[in-house]
């Protein structure tokens, strides 16, 4: 079953499209990776989902469902009920996104006491119980530690446990381990792993890395300057892309490069806010660009579930289909 | 075949005094506990590991940013910590460092150009006209444009000033560059070119890389030798093949298995570490590695282990390598 749901989903800043007409879906225990490079619009479209883009910023979707709800006609306390519960965050920074005021227990029993409430002893209990899920040793104790009596890894377990804390049946990710050394980066994707495949929960994944979608992720989305550029199964996605873009990202890993003395550089930069160029927007960028990429912009082409935008698509050769 | 030596430490040690509070006695940070390398022109080393090994602070120490508390750094065949005030101002031109952040390691108030020219006007007697050429000329090496030269650095993006901090760091002709995470801060596609122009410069000057980054990927691209550093020491040194196709001690091979690879034939068994690294304000007995360490016995409790040769420039600390150990739990598990 679908939980959430979004079609033609733009949110906009001034004249700026930060998020440019995405539509994708997330199933029940479905883990789906968003990846893309800084710009790119992945942090802003999940936040629009949380509903925590602020003015001036404006969010607009054909549709925008989870559970068959619409989030963006629902009443704000309505809403607000989903988002936290239903619908929990993880954010990039462990270390700033705790309030470095309260403990630990506080901001557990908070989001807990918000949206199921309880007595203060089953509150405590419950926070004791999430602390050991997410590994946390000696949670009684911990449950009266500050935050920056944790380490990096510690902080995110934390957050995972304010996530996980109301059962909810989609978790989004916003790059959980970019902050995190490998070691403690493989824990907790597979700690995220383990409780995803126990809840069945739906997990968006969003993250720079490549190589770690390639590893978790079932189904895959490419985002470039605010757009969808592909979508498809992980593994078809990472051993035939279809769009330069995804391509050229994938060659520009070292570790495609073993061997050879240069690494595959995509040109130039993602385009901000005042370069938008005309067209395909990664017409400057792209090594098979034509004239009527420069002009045109594509629309997305392919089966639902293996999408791409782009002119001439990369056939398992990985060139252009002419 | 006998290379040049340009860079030489030994037993290099950065320890720190901390302040436990009021009435408690004065803690130790072994922050770098006696590291020893050596480096040949046109080389790479990579120190690799994990936050808070002390992989900076040995970067620090070897460009003369913090003086080491202990141990000998000759550059050049030049000790440079006897040498006087003078003679080291001179020798520390020649190795300058690049820093993780492009976006705190900029003055922002200054244009490129001036940025670019600073060490030439601190260093050398060149006028102005002949600064500007140089700095010129190390814009076109670096990829920038004549135009860049008047421009303030929040007027680039994040590769760009990543080529700009290159540049200033080439601008005294450096023998060695110590490139501190120099494309962690970057998008991979970004990170591509800048490795790119890393490695080109590096065959035109000949220039000699500490390369410090715990993105092993990276280094695995970039690096001819590997040093693994945990908790302020080296647990592993040897070149890049060797320790990329055949990891010895449990710390490197944990941690190569830990990093996510696209494809599905080169993915390593994971090997699970517990808990975290361990404080240096109170680090564990014996061997730092052994509280996560799944081959740990009471040898690795109560003994440190020193860096011994396996075989040819490959160096490992560990006891369970020295006594055989090690393929006998992973066979039962």
């Amino acid at each position: 079953m679908s939980l959430l749901k979004l079609e033609n989903l733009s949110v906009t800043f001034g004249n700026f499209r930060a998020v440019d007409q995405i539509s994708y879906s997330v199933n029940e225990g479905e883990v789906l990776g968003i990846v893309g490079e800084s710009g790119s619009g992945k942090s802003v479209s999940s936040l629009s989902l949380m509903g925590l883009i602020d003015y001036p910023g404006k969010v607009s979707a054909d549709e925008l469902t989870f559970m068959d709800q619409d989030l963006l006609s629902m009443p704000e306390a309505q809403r607000r009920k989903i988002t936290g519960s239903d619908i929990a965050m993880i954010f990039q920074d462990p270390m700033t996104s705790l309030n470095p005021c309260f403990t630990v227990g506080y901001q557990i029993i908070e989001a807990l006491k918000t949206h199921q409430g309880g007595t203060k002893k089953e509150l405590k209990k419950r926070a004791i119980e999430l602390l050991t899920l997410v590994g946390i040793p000696a949670p009684e104790t911990r449950l009266s530690a500050y935050p920056h009596q944790l380490s990096g890894g510690m902080s995110q377990r934390v957050m995972i446990a304010i996530a996980i804390a109301c059962n909810p049946k989609l978790l989004i990710a916003d790059e959980p381990t970019t902050a995190l050394d490998v070691t403690i980066q493989a824990q907790i994707i597979d700690l995220l792993i383990d409780l995803q495949e126990q809840k069945q929960m739906g997990l968006v994944l969003i993250t720079h890395d490549l190589a770690l979608v390639a590893e978790v992720a079932h189904r895959v989305i490419v985002m470039y300057a605010g757009q969808i550029v592909e979508s498809g199964p992980a593994s078809e996605v990472f051993s035939a892309p279809q769009h330069p873009y995804t391509q050229a990202l994938l060659a520009s890993l070292p570790e495609s490069a073993a061997g050879k003395a240069r690494l595959e550089a995509l040109p130039g930069v993602v385009p901000g806010q005042y370069d938008r160029p005309k067209g395909c927007l990664l017409s400057p960028r792209c090594p098979y660009a034509t004239d009527h990429c420069r002009n045109v912009e594509p629309a997305s082409q392919g089966p639902l579930e293996r999408q791409v935008k782009c002119h001439t698509p990369l056939n398992a050769q990985g060139r252009p289909a002419a | 075949m006998s290379q040049e030596l340009v860079l030489n430490a030994h037993n290099l040690k950065q320890h720190y005094e901390v302040k436990q509070g009021f009435l408690k006695p004065d803690a130790t940070v072994k922050a770098v506990d006696g590291v020893s390398f050596t480096l040949e022109k046109g080389k790479t080393l990579a120190v690799v590991g994990e936050s808070g090994c002390g992989k900076s602070t040995l970067g620090r120490m070897l460009t003369m940013i913090e003086t080491p508390t202990d141990g000998q750094l000759n550059f050049l065949g030049e000790d440079l910590l006897a040498l006087s005030k003078e003679q080291q101002k001179e020798l520390r031109q020649k190795i300058q460092i690049i820093f993780q952040n492009p976006y705190g390691s900029l003055n922002p108030r200054k244009k490129i150009g001036s940025i670019l020219e600073e060490p030439l006007v601190i260093n050398t007697n060149l006028s102005k006209a002949e600064r500007k050429a140089k700095a010129m000329e190390m814009m076109s090496k670096v990829g920038l444009k004549p135009e860049h030269y008047d421009r303030y650095p929040h007027m680039f993006s994040g590769g760009q000033r990543q080529r700009i901090a290159i540049a200033r760091g080439l601008m005294l002709d450096p023998e060695v560059i110590v490139a501190d995470e120099p494309v962690s801060a970057l998008d991979v596609s970004v990170q591509a070119q800048v490795l790119n122009l890393m490695m080109d410069l590096q065959q035109e000057f000949g220039l000699s890389y500490v390369f410090i980054s715990h993105d092993l990927s990276v280094v695995e691209h970039i690096a001819d030798e590997v040093m693994v550093m945990y908790l302020g020491k080296v647990v592993e040194h040897g070149t890049c093949e060797e320790v990329f196709t055949n990891p010895k001690h449990p710390y490197t091979q944990a941690l190569l298995s830990s990093t996510p690879q696209l494809s599905s034939e080169k993915r390593r068994q994971r090997i699970k570490l517990k808990g975290e690294l361990p404080s240096p304000l109170n680090p564990p007995s014996g061997c730092a590695f052994h509280g996560r360490c799944q081959y740990a016995n009471d040898r690795c409790r109560t003994e440190g282990p020193v860096l011994r040769t396996t075989d040819e420039a490959h160096l490992i600390a560990c006891h369970a390598v020295e006594e055989n150990r090690l393929t006998e739990v992973s066979g039962a598990a």
